[in-house]
């Protein structure tokens, strides 16, 4: 005397397959309204008014547009685009609702500067938009450090690199490596150690993922470009030694000049020409280094590119 | 074939985060048959308007099982030949009483030919001509009660429910709703109606059922009920100097100036009478005392749970 | 079976108009002339993108204060005032009732939204003076607007088959503006991981997906609106919508009216 069992599937059919339709429209529609949604981003970035109009959830209001922020970054990176307008806009709307959202500043940082498609491309925004998350979060001392990064790695001004690094150093509590970067950057401007030092105080202090992978990357790649001279130094060493060119690396082994077949940090043996320059098998799998590239590829900031 | 039958129809309800269990009906064994006018008695509570309810289809039985015209309750087919009037209804105050019928009357499935004129018919017939055109937000309560009792009856069904469908009115408005009732029956209708006033039971019903507290005590058939005298007769005589001798006597008496009644047993009654020819007195009446309805209810609500055969 | 559907329907439509509630029109429309007027005075050169904006802003929380306000009552004040009773006890399914109730509040809402719409082109005519072609996307931008109000209002009516009118409304409007916001949510799940992040996901879908139904701030800059955007759009909001009341039909079908 209940309901009838045929009402009752035939709705409970309708719930699930409708429910199931609009999961696979709102798929659609994601497509369908990336226009639309980046005027929306657009028109609302009058921030002061935001606040106000979110009655004092401001703070909810900034995590929203952060997050937005690196949805925009990562879905248009995805898709290899090569310039980030609303990227700052983004980022400027959630530091104003939130000028302590320091991982705003910190992702802003590193990809406004960045060279595309790994980035905004714009350093000297990028530097003005972390100096201003600095004078919010003075105590911020990973701030300096993303500072000092565009400074030295972006804009190759290394007295401002210095100066960051500096005053970064003098935050209580503050990564002791500041003020090795410091001096690094004041006498070995532009060398593999203190790129190296830099680097690693990235992967070291920084959360984001996306972030530490990309140092990561530029680690391995210095490991190579200190690598590559070094073997071919060693090369130059046998051929005074021996009068001759060695024909690969296995007779260096055997000659005990090496302990082992050396290898770059993918695993794939280094490659040694008949003119003594050691190469890397694999360019591909190695961005970003500068040494040992074989002949028609060329290093930028992108990463290797063969010439075409 | 009853027009309503019930077997074993119970109604259980559990209710807040402790799961308290509330019977509102034990299993109930009851059949009404077509063209009877039957009586659903019992005090406030006793679950005459859970029954209602379960034969409607508005709430689901635990166990058993109803059947209206042999078919079940939820059966669509059921429902075009049923009326029912709810406890003090009320009705979208919004509406004129002309859109309110009408729109039941769509709903019931009557083409929009026949329409106006049962709307028209209905009113009339229930004693409201002409205020077909007025808000229902201005009737007065008796006047909603026949307007609900309009719905009931506007697309011509062969069973009727009421649900204390007196509540409410004044004398003049029970005795028109009586009327209806009784004209209703003689439609060739069945009218199954729950009540706590006896004496419109009594007046109306063939049978009654007598409900308390979510169980049967008890089914009978009225003229049969009150058919028995209780053995006692009610003498009312003009002249007080009798009065001394039948007090003597002690039968119960009472007196207004001049006129006296006495209950009299029945093998005494004609002790009673030489008394008041002795005295002069004048004879009024000499009437047998019934039982009433009311005694019936009152020995049922007392006695156990009935083991009730229909 | 239609005209049972299209009966009560109709005099669902017909309560809402003659409850006085949408005498609201005539407080809106005062309010948009106001608004019209001062906007007139201030902001020289972007009257119209204001007042598109302002006009359908409004036009959507009134709508969406309807749809609650009479949505949370649908069923529930049937239940109460005992109507329903004499309803169902005719051959009226329970599935029509609810079909018959939601179909006659949208009704109400379209035309509610249609007056509104009428008064704002007014004022609008009245501040600019003159219409442009591309005020053509202003009818997707309120069509987008009814059809939210159609997901409100099922929504309201799922609540009210089994909750009391209050609590329908406040999850109602938590709902709306919760909604709002869920493909942000969408967005946060995929920087998640794990199980929370699944859960995110469930969450944000189950919710209902507002955020491509409003382009006013496009059409305020007298940008088209995509013709793929009004079909899928329209593809959401009836099967939300329709995932909505058919719940509200399981969940009624088998009430125990007390």
């Amino acid at each position: 005397m209940r309901s009838s069992k045929r009402i009752t599937v035939l709705f409970a059919a309708v719930v699930i397959l409708a429910m199931a339709g609009s999961v696979l429209v709102v798929r659609r529609l994601d497509g369908a309204r990336l226009r639309a949604e980046e005027d929306r981003a657009l028109y609302l970035s009058d921030p002061k008014l935001l606040k106000r109009l979110s009655l004092g959830y401001s703070g909810l209001m900034a995590d929203i547009y952060w997050t937005r922020a690196v949805q925009y970054f990562g879905s248009r990176h995805k898709e290899g685009a090569r310039d980030y307008p609303l990227l700052y806009p983004l980022l400027d709307v959630t530091t104003q609702l939130d000028p302590h959202l320091v991982v705003a500043y910190q992702f802003g940082g590193v990809f406004l500067a960045q060279h595309p498609p790994d980035g905004a491309g714009q350093p000297d925004k990028a530097a003005e938009f972390v100096e201003r998350g600095i004078r919010a979060n003075p105590d911020a001392w990973r701030l300096y450090f993303n500072l000092g990064y565009i400074h030295y790695i972006e804009r190759k001004d290394y007295v401002a690199a210095r100066d960051a690094f500096e005053r970064g150093s003098r935050v209580p509590g503050a990564h002791p490596a500041l003020k090795l970067l410091a001096a690094a950057s004041a006498q070995q401007a532009g060398t593999p150690e203190a790129a190296r030092l830099l680097w690693s105080s990235v992967y070291e202090s920084t959360e984001d993922q996306s972030v530490k992978a990309n140092a990561a990357r530029h680690l391995i790649a210095l490991r190579v470009d200190e690598e590559v001279p070094q073997l071919e130094a060693l090369v130059q060493r046998f051929r005074d030694n021996t009068g001759r060119m060695p024909s690969n690396f296995h007779e260096m082994v055997a000659a005990g000049w090496l302990r082992e077949l050396p290898r770059d940090p993918t695993g794939l043996p280094y490659v040694l020409r008949d003119d003594g320059r050691v190469e890397v098998q694999s360019p591909e799998g190695l961005p970003y280094i500068t040494k040992g590239l074989p002949p028609g590829y060329q290093s930028g900031p992108v990463g290797i590119k063969l010439q075409k | 074939m009853y027009a309503i039958e019930t077997v074993a129809l119970e109604k259980l309800y559990v209710s807040g985060f402790w799961r308290k269990k509330k019977i509102a009906l034990h299993p109930l064994t009851l059949a009404v048959e077509e063209g009877e006018v039957f009586g659903y008695l019992g005090p406030n509570g006793a679950g005459k308007t859970t029954t209602l309810k379960l034969l409607m289809g508005l709430v689901f039985p635990t166990r058993g099982t109803a059947k209206i015209l042999g078919m079940p309750v939820d059966d669509s087919r059921v429902k075009s030949q049923i009326g029912f009037l709810p406890e003090q209804p009320y009705f979208y105050d919004y509406l004129t009483a002309h859109e309110l019928l009408d729109y039941y009357a769509q709903l019931s499935g009557i083409t929009s030919k026949d329409r106006r004129r049962r709307v028209e018919a209905v009113l009339d017939r229930v004693g409201l001509p002409d205020v077909g055109r007025q808000q229902l937000r201005k009737f007065s309560k008796g006047m909603l009660q026949r307007v609900g009792i309009a719905q009931a009856i506007i697309h011509d069904p062969r069973i009727v429910f009421l649900d204390e469908p007196m509540s409410g009115l004044d004398p003049i408005g029970r005795r028109e709703v009586r009327d209806l009732i009784q004209a209703l029956k003689d439609e060739g209708k069945t009218i199954f109606f729950s009540t706590h006033i006896l004496s419109d039971a009594e007046a109306l019903c063939d049978r009654v059922a007598v409900l308390h507290k979510g169980e049967l005590r008890g089914v009978g058939v009225v003229a049969d009920l009150t058919a028995r005298t209780s053995g006692k007769v009610e003498i009312i005589w003009n002249g007080a100097e009798a009065i001394p001798d039948i007090t003597a006597r002690g039968w119960e008496l009472r007196q207004t100036a001049d006129t006296a009644r006495a209950l009299v047993p029945e093998t005494e009654v004609d002790a009673a009478l030489d008394i008041l020819r002795r005295n002069h007195a004048r004879l009024v009446s000499l009437n047998p005392v019934r039982t009433t309805l009311e005694d019936y209810f009152v020995e049922r609500l007392g006695a156990p749970a009935a083991e009730v055969t229909r | 079976m239609s005209s049972r559907l299209a009966s009560i329907a109709y005099n669902t439509y017909r309560e809402a108009v003659r409850d006085r509630v949408l005498y609201n029109l005539v407080v809106f429309a005062l309010l948009l002339v106001t608004a019209a007027l001062l906007v007139g005075q201030i902001s020289i050169g972007i009257e119209r993108v204001v007042m598109v904006n302002l006009g359908f802003t409004a036009i959507t929380f009134f709508g969406v204060a309807i749809a609650i306000f009479i949505g949370i009552g649908l069923v529930s004040k049937e239940i109460e005032k005992k109507t329903l009773y004499t309803v169902l006890a005719r051959p009226v399914r329970r599935w029509e009732f609810i079909l018959g109730k939601f179909l006659g509040l949208v009704g109400t809402l379209a035309v509610n939204t249609l007056f509104m719409a009428l008064g704002f082109f007014a004022a609008l005519f009245f501040l600019v003076r003159d219409f442009e072609r591309s005020d053509v996307s202003l009818f997707a931008a309120l069509y987008f607007i009814v059809l939210q109000l159609v997901i409100v209002t099922a929504v309201a009516l799922l609540f009210s088959s089994f909750s009391s009118p209050l609590l329908s409304a406040v999850l109602s409007l938590s709902l709306f503006v919760i909604g709002n916001f869920a493909q942000d949510l969408r967005a946060f799940a995929s920087l998640m991981t794990g199980v929370s992040r699944w859960l995110a996901l469930a969450v944000a879908y189950v919710l209902p997906n507002l955020s491509s139904f409003n382009v006013v701030s496009s059409v305020a800059h007298s940008q088209p609106v995509p013709v793929a955007l009004v079909l899928w759009n329209t593809a959401y909001a009836l099967l939300y919508a329709g995932a909505a009341v058919a719940g509200a039909v399981l969940v009624f079908d088998r009430r125990n009216l007390k």
